[in-house]
């Protein structure tokens, strides 16, 4: 017995984000963990429910242990429900053969039935990588006002920037007449944030259409949005403004880890009318030793700060010793630092031991980041250079030695 | 279905506290950043795989039900058991002298008719007393030695420990009791104290609320448990670890800051990763330390914001702390906000408090200042 839903949500997954190196090595990139407490899908899945969306199909792949795990019954986002909620949508075997999920579009299509048993009037395709806050209900009423068959959100750019996105060239009305997949003179600095809104009779059509073309790489961008252009559909773009990055690089992700800092941050994730909801963990408080020094930070339950934290993001549990300097850095949980250690510009992955005396990463203007794999023990006076992705313990004792 | 059963006594303690307990239950205070009195006696319980547990309230349970919800937070949310709260009883043809119960029994008796559970042992416990017990191993040993009723006791010395209240058992070298009194001032060495965590056979809680109806008993210890000494199997089970009991505002003041100083204190009642304390979800964010803080030994919980100085505090979610100010040897609770150039000391701010720019305030050690739920200073 399903309830009808006016709009259902798809979440791409799937991806791997190979770009984050060792950070999705054993986890999909929507399950990475972002912000002190979160993960990167916790955002999109958050803004579904401020949304009055709480019918989500989420479509895994690569790595979906830790995701599945992750997103369990739904019951953080207030998606454990009778009908609808949170459902994961793994690649599965059917009678005609067993498929991988082969682009963006293909893996919507394998899940149609999944779709039609709600009966929704829209769809809205969402990807989990995005650090942002939106309103798709107002996104859906643009939707609806322009009578369109596809909606698509856009963001302005820096111009120079434009090159690596989905670019947009609209009408005065919002209309779009061109759309060039990351081209390399772009002709306008609306970039896709791949945000979605179709029509659902119309998204059925094309993706049954891309589904007969052996052709096709079945993807939305590369694929169904050309298509639908070229036969002529109505298709708007709503322009965003607020927040948005992608975190595809580790760069960006540190960026927009960093963007969270400040009095005034570029994100604000102490906005108590648009929390951003996550599975937590049940830490004790948080600790402040007598020699402790915290500038411009952001730390978690269960940490126990006893050195220096400056610039820095520390997830749960974290421990830092006395006379160890953190500076432009993010500890996921469970990190422990030494005694003396200084970590500078560097990520280091959950559960890794820092001993006493290691000196990690290059200064920030150096612009050389270091990644330090997840569940390693470093050893005393360890000297790992900026720059380094660092991820086997081999590596570790060859540095010592 | 387990093999216990749990009840836990909301509010048999509300006026130790006064000044806490006006506008809520005891087990609703708030303690360390983020726990409620009742999360140390859930948690015990949960932790020790007690999967029905009842909650008797009394006066002002709403900030207790609000806390509690469905139970999800601690894992009972069950489809059976799970957690139940039993408000006090009367029914309609009451006469207008049948006033709310006052002592334990009375409690009991007023909910019997809900405590048809078919776990054949019962733990009981009160919220005055907050430690990370060992359940299991006291369920273990109840068990194992058929006796009726086990008494968790903490050894203290009278020398040291400053009381004016609570019961203490006495007990031969193998642990049965032979005895008990009130805690009094001629008492002297090392005496099992009581903390209001008993286990029993369920059969035997039946069997006294019969007798007490029977013969209008009102006292579970004096008319019930001194009064079968002897005739029945009593033990006492030691609690190791951490243990303290709330009788006063005071002691609260300075058991909140002892956690905070007390690296070892805080690891045994907050760091034991088979027995983690749990207690409701707020999802706040991670605290944010701005430039220009400065903060040290204090115990800060998620969701706050700091600017100014912070100094041996207990600081509580969702806490702002305004630039240039400096908040020493103080506890501020949830959502408490201090403006600029504010200075407090030995305070405690209730929920929602609002300290607005240039205020300075301060208690002593031996007497901390109050300030209400909601006021604005």
């Amino acid at each position: 017995m399903f309830k009808k839903e006016e709009c259902v949500a798809m979440l791409l997954a799937g991806g791997q984000g190979s770009r984050l190196y060792t950070l999705t090595e054993k986890n999909a990139k929507p399950a990475v963990p972002f912000g002190g407490k979160y993960r990167i899908i916790d955002f999109p899945l958050s803004n579904c429910i401020h949304s009055g969306i709480d019918t989500v199909g989420v479509l895994t792949q690569y790595q979906p242990l830790m995701l599945n795990e992750y997103i369990g019954s739904g019951q953080p986002w207030d998606m454990d429900r009778i009908s609808g909620g949170v459902t994961v949508l793994p690649p599965y075997q059917g009678k005609s053969g067993a498929d991988w999920y082969k682009g963006t579009a293909n893996a919507i299509y394998q899940n149609l039935h999944f779709i039609k048993r709600y009966t929704p009037e829209y769809i809205l395709i969402l990807s989990g990588d995005h650090i942002y806050k939106m309103d798709y209900a107002a996104m859906l009423a643009y939707h609806k006002k322009k009578h369109a068959d596809c909606t698509i959100a856009v963001i302005e750019v820096p111009i120079e920037e434009a090159s690596r996105f989905g670019i947009m060239h609209t009408e005065k009305d919002g209309r779009i007449d061109r759309f060039d997949e990351k081209p390399s003179k772009p002709i306008s600095n609306k970039a896709s944030m791949g945000i979605y809104i179709f029509n659902s009779d119309t998204l059925y059509q094309y993706l049954e259409q891309d589904a007969a073309n052996s052709q096709s790489a079945h993807d939305f961008g590369q694929n169904i949005i050309p298509a639908m252009l070229n036969a002529g559909e109505k298709m708007f773009a709503y322009p965003f403004q607020g927040y948005w990055k992608d975190v595809g690089t580790l760069e960006s992700f540190w960026q927009a880890n960093m963007d969270l800092l400040g009095k005034n941050p570029a994100f604000d994730l102490n906005d108590r009318s648009f929390r951003i909801f996550s599975r937590s963990k049940d830490l004790p408080p948080q600790y402040i030793g007598d020699e402790a020094q915290i500038q411009n930070s952001i730390i978690s339950e269960g940490c126990e700060i006893f050195g220096h934290v400056e610039n820095s993001i520390l997830f749960g549990s974290v421990k830092v010793e006395k006379g160890a300097h953190i500076k432009d850095s993010i500890l996921f949980s469970d990190v422990s630092i030494g005694k003396n250690a200084s970590i500078d510009y560097t990520i280091i992955d959950e559960g890794t031991v820092v001993k006493y005396g290691c000196q990690i990463g290059a200064p920030r203007q150096e612009n050389k980041l270091t990644v330090i794999g997840a569940s390693l023990a470093i050893k005393a006076k360890t000297v790992i250079e900026g720059g380094v992705m660092y991820n086997h313990p081999m590596q570790a004792k060859k540095e010592e030695a | 279905m387990g093999t216990v059963a749990g009840i836990i006594f909301s509010g048999l303690h509300d006026k130790s506290i006064g000044e806490l307990t006006r506008k809520r239950t005891i087990a609703a205070v708030p303690f360390a950043c983020k726990y409620r009195l009742i999360d140390f006696a859930l948690s015990n319980m949960v932790n020790a795989n007690i999967d029905n547990i009842n909650v008797i309230t009394h006066y002002n349970y709403h900030s207790l039900m609000d806390h509690i919800g469905s139970g999800k937070d601690w894992d009972l949310a069950r489809r059976s058991g799970g957690i139940k709260l039993l408000p006090p009883f009367i029914n309609a043809h009451a006469n207008p002298t049948n006033f709310l119960y006052s002592s334990r029994l009375e409690a009991l008796q007023s909910v019997a008719h809900s405590l048809d559970f078919k776990e054949p042992y019962v733990v009981l416990s009160d919220c005055d007393v907050i430690c990370n017990l060992n359940l299991g191993k006291m369920i273990d040993e109840h068990i194992k030695s058929g006796a009726h009723m086990t008494a968790c006791v903490h050894t203290v010395d009278t020398l040291n420990y400053n009381t004016s209240t609570g019961v203490v058992y006495s007990a031969d070298d193998k642990g049965n009791i032979t005895g008990l009194e009130l805690y009094n001032p001629s008492l002297t060495g090392k005496r099992e104290l009581s903390m209001s965590i008993m286990i029993m056979k369920t059969s035997y809680l039946h069997e006294i609320l019969l007798e007490a109806t029977a013969h209008s008993y009102t006292s579970f210890l004096k008319d019930i448990i001194a009064a079968h000494i002897g005739k029945r199997k009593f033990r006492i089970f030691k609690h190791k670890g951490y243990f303290a009991r709330i009788t006063s505002f005071a002691d609260y003041f300075s058991l909140s800051m002892d956690l905070s100083r007390n690296k070892r204190n805080r690891y045994n009642l907050l760091h034991q990763k088979e027995r983690p304390i749990l207690t409701k979800i707020r999802n706040s964010p991670p605290t944010k330390y701005n430039d220009g803080c400065f903060v040290k030994d204090s115990l800060i919980a998620d969701g706050c914001v700091i600017d100014g100085i912070v100094e041996n505090s207990v600081i509580f979610r969702g806490v702002k702390i305004g630039k240039n100010s400096v908040v020493k040897n103080s506890i501020l609770f949830q959502d408490t906000f201090t403006g600029e150039n504010v200075y407090l000391n030995c305070a405690l701010t209730d929920k929602n408090v609002v300290i607005r720019d240039d205020r300075v305030l301060s208690g002593h050690d031996t007497m901390p200042l109050y300030i209400e739920k909601g006021k604005m200073i």
